[in-house]
């Protein structure tokens, strides 16, 4: 279970909170000259790293208020937590510590990401 | 049992990931289609991923005509794997219940057995007596959500997970497979839009083709391709208790309160839970998910109340949007992914195994696998399998 901290409350329980998935998305500005391609992008992928992500969450069973959080996807660490509408940080101020896509040692494999790198 | 052979420097296919679709392609590729030199290539020890740790329950009552071919392809060749691969995969068809709650998953569940009627498959609708007979232990009536009927099919089962990843390997291996452990692979490598190879923790290693089956890593590979795939990443835990003497011979599972339990050949209890809601790779989980799937199995069934749990883990699992897989080509020459499971892909070992060597070796989808390309999410006709794939995605 994580500990979030909501901008507006305050460090408070997960389960008081509901995650919205991949934050920044835009919608597209001009719909009617956007292929169905482009469409494609925007309505079905999101970015899925592992490591530093950019997220949506909504603080249901308290202020009812959407923030964004910067998390690692690897570590489930809470970097940061900010308000709607506030630019979000560089991805460069964090530190990405993985050195392969599983972020696994050379040899072996299990639960590793569990313990900070 | 196989080699642990040493990379070579080129290969015309390599899989990634040694996992049951992984190393089953490799045999397809090699058994159907004729094809040597070939390399699957896995980052920890064979199986070590999902296909070592899940609740290794296998059905094929899907809803869509395009499901219900893919599902059932794999189960009709589960039923013949052992004889297949001359090791035994105990293959136990006991029988799959999925329960109704509600008004809405009694018409939700009928038609799909009805769906599942039409394309041949076995399953009809059980009510409440029937159900009560083919597990005593369960409480129907005295509960929050009380057991109005279920979907039942008696060619669903279980299958032992560990034997179906070694004895595709042994298989594949006796055809000249090399079969590549403790071996990651950290980057695909790209050249004029088409496949090169791959960066590996052994090395650069050459390939005409390259397949990813690499589960919920899958689309961080495809990043390092430049192909970006409509996946997101989540744990899914379950959990094993001590062994008992048999007291449940099928396998229940359920929807709408999230917990489907069978019992092992050990005699231990393999529980499933759900996913997290949000998107992780820590390969644990959050203690809420366990605590309401623990909640209503001893709801429903009250005996388990005082069993103690021998461990839980949490597998990274690939979901797609629609809740059905990717077994598709992609805009770079040569790269094919196996992927989007989600939940459920153990079921599939075989079926996904075969379909993808037939689409790797003819560069084109088979017919029963051409629904669930990649193209589906830009011309939007999805396979929506929310219903059928047990865990809420």
């Amino acid at each position: 279970m994580l500990l979030i901290k909501c901008p507006y409350c305050g460090e408070r329980d997960q389960s008081e909170f509901t995650n919205g998935g991949e934050a920044h998305v835009t919608r597209p500005k001009n719909p009617e000259q956007v292929t169905d391609r482009e469409w494609a992008e925007y309505v079905f992928i999101r970015s899925n790293p592992k490591g530093i992500y950019y997220e949506r969450w909504v603080h249901t069973h308290g202020c009812k208020k959407w923030f964004n959080a910067v998390r690692n996807t690897s570590t489930d660490e809470i970097l940061l937590t900010y308000k709607i509408g506030e630019t979000p940080p560089p991805i460069k101020k964090f530190q990405n510590t993985l050195k392969s896509p599983s972020g696994e040692p050379d040899v072996g494999s299990g639960n590793f990401t569990v313990k900070k790198l | 049992m196989w080699r642990s052979p040493e990379p070579r420097k080129f290969y015309d296919i390599i899989i990634v990931g040694g996992g049951g679709h992984g190393l089953g392609t490799a045999y397809y590729l090699a058994k159907e289609h004729g094809l040597k030199n070939i390399a699957v290539i896995e980052k920890g020890w064979l199986g070590s991923g999902n296909t070592g740790r899940n609740t290794t329950i296998i059905r094929s009552n899907y809803l869509w005509d395009e499901s219900a071919h893919l599902y059932d392809h794999s189960l009709k060749l589960w039923e013949n794997l052992s004889t297949e691969l001359n090791y035994n995969v105990m293959f136990s068809q006991r029988g799959v219940l999925n329960l109704a709650h509600n008004e809405h998953d009694i018409k939700e569940i009928k038609r799909r057995v009805s769906a599942n009627q039409l394309n041949g498959i076995d399953s009809h609708w059980a009510d409440p007596k029937e159900i009560k007979k083919l597990v005593p232990i369960m409480n129907i009536n005295n509960c929050r959500y009380p057991v109005l009927g279920a979907s039942f099919q008696p060619r669903g089962g279980v299958a032992r997970h560990d034997a179906v990843a070694w004895g595709y390997a042994m298989r594949a291996d006796e055809l000249g497979v090399d079969v590549i452990q403790n071996c990651e692979v950290k980057k695909i490598r790209t050249k004029n839009g088409k496949v090169h190879g791959v960066e590996t923790t052994k090395g650069i290693i050459r390939a005409k083709r390259v397949g990813v089956v690499a589960s919920g890593h899958t689309s961080v590979l495809a990043e390092t391709a430049g192909v970006r795939l409509p996946l997101q990443s989540k744990p899914l835990q379950a959990l094993v208790s001590e062994p008992i003497k048999p007291v449940i011979n099928t396998v229940v599972m359920s929807n709408a309160v999230h917990a489907y339990v069978s019992q092992s050949d050990k005699g231990e209890l393999v529980i499933g839970a759900g996913t997290d809601g949000y998107n992780s790779f820590t390969q644990r989980g959050g203690y809420n998910i366990i605590e309401d799937t623990i909640r209503s199995i001893v709801e429903l069934y009250p005996i388990f109340g005082k069993m103690k749990m021998l461990r839980q883990w949490g597998g990274i699992v690939d979901i797609c949007p629609d809740a059905s897989p990717i077994i598709s080509k992609c805009e770079v020459e040569g790269l094919y992914f196996n992927c989007g499971w989600g939940t459920g892909g153990f079921k599939a070992t075989p079926g996904s195994a075969n379909l993808f060597a037939h689409t790797i070796a003819k560069d084109k989808a088979h017919s029963i696998n051409a629904p669930f390309s990649l193209e589906r999410f830009v011309s939007g006709r999805l396979v929506d399998e929310h219903g059928a794939a047990a865990v809420a995605h």
